[in-house]
């Protein structure tokens, strides 16, 4: 067996609480010399946190690892210890091979610089050579297709174009292990697009990928393997189908169950707000199920609570898919009917949908009460999660072909006998 | 494609863990890293000409504005003796060598906590940050150099061989500038003190250093005191300004005791500031 690629034992960073924001001052530094001596140490586990612990793996050469997990989980930490960015507090990785991290796109851009001038110092900085730059460089200009302001500062250059030249750059890097965090959730569709065409690229070619994102469904496509990191701990590895899963259900709640609205993040004017949701799939029949399959129903029942009075405003539900593009918009103003309320007064709204032929995997719900062009009352860009299970009365494919939708359809096949005279 | 990984990383292998004791300097991986260091070099020339309007003027007119007032004020009323060339042209000698040190030194104090952007996102021996705003003030010394040349053949003092030697004290000014900078610029990182030290420093540097008077004015006065005269040498920059004065000036003057005394300071420096900056450089990312 070949040696791995990454091998992590037992890592763990803490960080002293306070020493990431501010730094110290020479006085306050003097100070607490002063005060320590005579003491045996400053207990400074007491002001930690462990943004890692214990967290070991190994990754063998050309596998592909998408890392997940929520915000502050220490994803990011992960990765800049295996950058050699920051310093594990305990543990030890070893990595066998060029490694290029990217952790952002464009690091080391300058904006007074040319965008030629720009590709040279941020391929540089990323590691490469200048020989490997330079050979590049028409394939990286055209990939970022800027070809006419390839001499003109950066500064100057719409954010699209910035960053299609930043990312146009860190694709075009090849070190045997590759470390990327989150970049392509910044710019346009179709570019996103590209960039996960390439990442795809990558990921054919043998290299060792590790792949932090959010973007489940870009895990799903490139990864052949999944960590799920929580609380600075490795909680789940395997199959990014299954781990995905387990993500979700961390996340999110199961269905059945009533959710209380009141801490996440909205938008909106706050006239009234959403504050709960609950989930019911139902059978096609209309019987509750234990979850949802394809052609199921999805029953979303709202509580809506008024602040203010609210006059005449659409009650909207919105399903996206996990890159976040809008599938499904279902509201009460399409069927004619708008919610007004005075202040104080509460209102249920539920909704049924009835033929959810969405084919399995994971969507992404949104809430949205408000009037189309005159206001947005509360506004949830993804207030849950529901994963779509294959259907068992289909046993024929039960791991469905890729998509999004699946519409009822009927078919027939007419054989004739060959024709012979 | 054909991964473009040289030969010899093939059976590369990092070992990531916490370090002990003080950090050594690693200078395989300094050589490893050398292009970058050309690049963030020419970065740092780039944009320092291309931000100032007035660009390579400004080379010029630092030292020469500051030379024009020290003639007015040490030269004809202080009358502070200039090892028997012009005032004009001892301090504006004194004052190139200086500018690029000084310069040097408080851009590189700076220079981490200003790269904290890249710090915090690649991995790269930072050593490379400081030493590239040391070295990108080369460019500006030549050019001051370029200007001297053209002052000392208007004052009549004339040229000899021992330009080539002006390299000398350049190069003992930046392993000058880079070792004072490395420990300022580590230090910077962890107390933001040190940048109001910074000017300060340079300031109570410069009247330490035998810019505005000559070094046969201290030297003696240290060897009737008892004191060895080379003690004055324990400044890098009293070697380093002299020996340019000798080689660019030619004046009569005997510096190479002292330039000796202060190549050792200066690498004493340049030592202990690498050692201390790689003993620290691994927490940078946490706290810049």
């Amino acid at each position: 067996m070949t040696a791995p690629a990454i091998r992590a034992t037992g890592i763990g960073k803490r960080y002293r609480l306070g020493e990431h924001h501010s730094f110290g001052s020479l006085r306050e530094t003097l100070v607490d010399r002063l005060r320590s001596i005579g003491r045996t140490r400053p207990d400074a586990e007491k002001a930690s946190i462990w943004a890692l612990r214990d967290v070991s793996f190994e990754i063998a050469p050309g596998e592909a690892v998408g890392i997940i997990g929520r915000n502050g989980a220490g994803k990011s930490t992960l990765l800049k210890v295996l950058s050699r960015i920051t310093e594990p507090t305990t543990g030890r990785a070893e990595i066998r091979g060029r490694v290029g991290s990217l952790l952002e796109v464009g690091t080391g851009f300058h904006p007074e610089l040319t965008g030629r001038e720009n590709i040279f110092l941020n391929g540089a900085i990323l590691g490469m050579r200048r020989a490997e730059i330079a050979a590049k460089f028409d394939e990286i200009v055209a990939f970022a297709e800027v070809e006419r302001f390839i001499d003109t500062p950066v500064k100057r250059y719409s954010s699209g174009m910035y960053l299609r030249l930043a990312f146009a750059v860190a694709a075009h890097l090849e070190p045997e292990i590759l470390l990327v965090d989150e970049v392509l959730a910044v710019g346009d569709a179709a570019f996103q697009k590209k960039c996960l065409g390439k990442m795809g690229e990558v990921t054919g070619e043998g290299r060792t990928v590790i792949f932090v994102s959010h973007n489940i469904g870009a895990i799903a496509s490139l990864c052949s393997r999944c960590l799920l990191i929580d609380s600075g701990q490795l909680a789940a590895d395997g199959s990014p189908a299954s781990v995905t899963a387990s993500y979700q259900s961390k996340l999110y709640p199961s269905p059945g169950a009533t959710s209380d609205l009141s801490g996440v993040e909205r938008y909106g004017n706050g006239k009234a707000r959403f504050a709960s949701i609950a989930i019911d799939a139902l059978s096609k029949e209309g019987n509750p199920a234990d979850c949802l399959r394809t052609g199921h129903q999805l029953r979303l029942t709202l509580e809506i609570q008024a602040q203010h009075e609210v006059v005449r405003a659409n009650v909207a539900v919105i399903l996206y898919d996990p890159t976040g593009f809008r599938i499904i918009d279902v509201n009460t103003g399409l069927q004619g009917s708008l919610l007004s309320l005075a202040a104080g007064e509460r209102a249920t709204v539920g909704f049924t949908l009835h033929d959810v032929l969405l084919k399995p995997g994971v969507y992404l719900i949104g809430l949205w009460l408000g009037r189309s062009h005159v206001e947005d009352i509360d506004g949830i860009q993804y207030v849950t999660a529901v994963s779509v299970e294959p259907d068992p009365e289909q046993p024929l494919h039960s791991e469905s072909f890729p998509g999004v939708y699946q519409c009822a359809f009927s078919h027939h096949i007419q054989r004739r006998a060959r024709a012979s005279s | 494609m054909k991964p473009a990984t040289p030969e010899s990383a093939r059976d590369e292998l990092v070992v990531i863990e916490p370090a002990r004791g003080i950090g050594s300097l690693r200078a395989a991986e300094l050589w490893e890293y050398r292009e970058l260091l050309q690049f963030l070099i020419w970065r740092d020339i780039k944009i320092r000409y291309k931000q100032t309007v007035l660009g390579a003027a400004w080379a010029i007119l630092q030292p020469l504005l500051a030379a024009a007032v020290f003639t007015l004020f040490f030269g004809r009323i202080a009358r502070i003796a200039s090892d028997g060339v012009p005032y004009a042209a001892f301090s504006f000698a004194g004052m190139v060598l200086w500018t690029f040190f000084a310069q040097g030194l408080s851009l590189a104090s700076n220079s981490l906590v200003g790269s904290s952007h890249l710090i915090t996102k690649v991995y790269f021996p930072r050593l490379m940050v400081p030493v590239a705003s040391v070295t990108a003030g080369l460019l500006d010394l030549a050019i001051a150099l370029a200007v001297l040349l053209f002052i000392i053949l208007a004052s009549g003092l004339g040229v000899s061989l021992r330009l080539l030697a002006v390299p000398i004290p350049a190069i003992l000014a930046l392993i000058t500038a880079v070792g004072a900078g490395l420990w300022l610029s580590a230090l910077n990182v962890k107390y933001r003190d040190v940048r109001f030290v910074v000017p300060f420093l340079i300031q109570m540097w410069l009247f330490v250093s035998p810019v505005i008077y000559p070094a046969s004015t201290v030297v003696p006065r240290l060897e009737a005191a008892g004191l060895p005269g080379w003690l004055f040498g324990l400044n890098p920059m009293a070697g380093a300004v002299e020996a340019f004065r000798w080689a660019a000036l030619g004046v009569d003057t005997h510096p190479w005791p002292l330039v000796a005394v202060s190549t050792a300071a200066a690498l004493a420096l340049l030592a202990t500031g690498a050692a201390y900056f790689r003993s620290v450089e691994r927490f940078f990312a946490d706290v810049v």
